[in-house]
């Protein structure tokens, strides 16, 4: 299995413990990746809300440079995916923005180069008996509310890898390494990702809403496929309940960090130690420390 | 100046209609789109309150209002639509037409935060974060918040001193600029 790598902005920088881990991930299950040379930012929430034509050519460039190179594209951020997706979207449904976007990038493209999250891929294309294979160190003891957010599941006629209001790729995942997924009900409630920087109180109450209510359900950790999400609910952890209550610190770890740590790879090679809230309650519950 | 709806002023209705491409005029006010919205508490409209008043012709209201700004594109909205009113589209254009006409931000810092952003892809052709959090605390003066952030973010190796720029980033700005001007045109 071979895949064009499009790690986007945040996995360079807020979210690099995400890249090292998909990395270190892949490359143990026998999922080759490919960097997709020059890469550029899909243009995330400011291009779509600023300038149609650029929300479209920005994805577009990537996704000329992944169609020469002839293989689909992986991508593991949930916001730079629902950019590419909606860009293919975009050019395969409108021939007036397929023009439009091709003047703008002055070149041409036909909308059909695929585009995977890597949820998917790990569930879908490799599968989860593949995974539990592999498992070296089961995550026992570990109850997890899988947290989707937003725009991994949403709108369906654009992504849909799994189904939009109840989805279960993750849970399937993290049940086959051994953790127990709890039943909750925000799986893909909003943490206010594009509203961090511009009004930080409202992802505090979200945020908050989205902790309690996993801790309610009986969670002790939350598993996460996005940058945006694991910022919001990781590094705004305290903010949220300074606001807004004490709740139990909840760590807050990458799909990749626990899939990582049940195939016996080390805590470097997943960032472990870019995490604000600790996970070392969560460690010490599967036999190992930070 | 208030509005005064107006029931055979449907200029607004067909221009957010033809931007977004979307049905605005099919929303029979069932307000399912206000139930799942995040920010519905925090904002001065419910998302089926927008979609009226654009029936409604009450441009300054809605182009004025909090709520197009506080639109977190989550895609609940368009995604629950009984109509497939695509309302995170909706929410866009509007956002794009308050621009365009000057009208007076009720709290600018979603466009001061939009022009922040896309300066440093444009620059870098990636988002250079640091650069872009200094440019928008100068744009919005909010210099306070999170400040603490950024030394946590720093240690932990979250926010790099320098951009990492694409080798892209040259064709980066050419179709920003390309970009501009077919926008002109729409």
């Amino acid at each position: 299995m071979k895949y064009a790598f499009f790690p986007g902005c945040s996995l360079e920088s807020t979210g690099w413990d995400f890249e090292r881990s998909t990395r270190a991930v892949c490359q143990a299950l026998g999922i080759e990746l490919v960097d997709i040379p020059d890469w550029v930012c899909c243009g995330s929430t400011p291009a779509h809300t600023t300038n149609a034509s650029l929300s479209v050519a920005l994805p577009v460039m990537n996704l000329q440079k992944a169609k020469s190179m002839g293989l689909p594209v992986l991508t593991a951020c949930a916001s730079c995916y629902s950019r590419l997706r909606t860009a293919n979207h975009t050019v395969l449904n409108d021939p007036e923005e397929r023009s439009r976007a091709e003047r703008v990038t002055g070149k041409p493209y036909d909308g059909r180069v695929e585009v995977r999250h890597l949820l998917d891929v790990l569930v879908n294309d490799l599968g989860v008996d593949a995974v539990r294979a592999k498992v070296r160190r089961p995550l026992k003891n570990v109850k997890v509310a899988c947290y989707y957010g937003c725009l991994l599941t949403r709108p369906p006629n654009i992504v849909a890898f799994d189904d939009a209001e109840h989805p279960s790729s993750m849970d399937q995942l993290l049940t086959a390494i051994g953790a127990e997924a709890v039943e909750w009900p925000f799986k893909t409630e909003c943490c206010g990702a594009s509203l961090s920087i511009t009004r930080s109180e409202i992802v505090n109450r979200l945020s908050h809403r989205l902790l309690s209510m996993a801790r309610q359900a009986g969670a002790d950790c939350l598993a996460v496929a996005c940058p945006l999400c694991e910022s919001n609910l990781d590094l705004r952890q305290a903010d949220a309940t300074k606001a807004h209550g004490a709740i139990p610190e909840t760590p807050v770890l990458y799909i990749t960090q626990l899939v990582g740590l049940a195939l016996g790879l080390s805590n470097k090679d997943v960032g472990l130690e870019a995490l604000t809230i600790s996970p070392e309650p969560l460690l010490a519950g599967i036999g190992r420390d930070l | 100046m208030p509005d005064t709806p107006d029931w055979q002023n449907s200029t607004f209705l067909k221009e957010v209609e033809r931007r977004s491409g979307t049905p605005v005029s099919a929303c029979f006010q069932c307000h399912k789109c206000s139930t799942g919205c995040p920010i519905g508490p925090d904002s001065d409209l419910l998302s089926s309150q927008v979609m009226r008043m654009i029936h409604l012709g009450q441009e300054n209201s809605v182009l004025e209002s909090q709520a197009i700004w506080l639109c977190a594109s989550c895609e609940a909205c368009t995604t629950r639509c009984p109509m497939q009113i695509d309302i995170a589209a909706v929410m866009d254009s509007l956002r794009m037409m308050a621009v365009e006409a000057k009208v007076d931000l009720p709290n600018a810092r979603g466009e001061q935060f939009n022009r922040s952003f896309l300066q440093s892809v444009r620059r870098n052709g990636r988002v250079f974060e640091l650069g872009m959090m200094v440019a928008y605390k100068l744009r919005s003066r909010d210099f306070f918040t999170d400040a603490e952030k950024t030394g946590q973010m720093l240690a932990k190796g979250k926010l790099s001193l320098l951009p990492k720029k694409s080798g892209s980033a040259k064709e980066v700005a050419d179709v920003f600029r390309r970009a501009g001007e077919e926008e002109k045109k729409r």
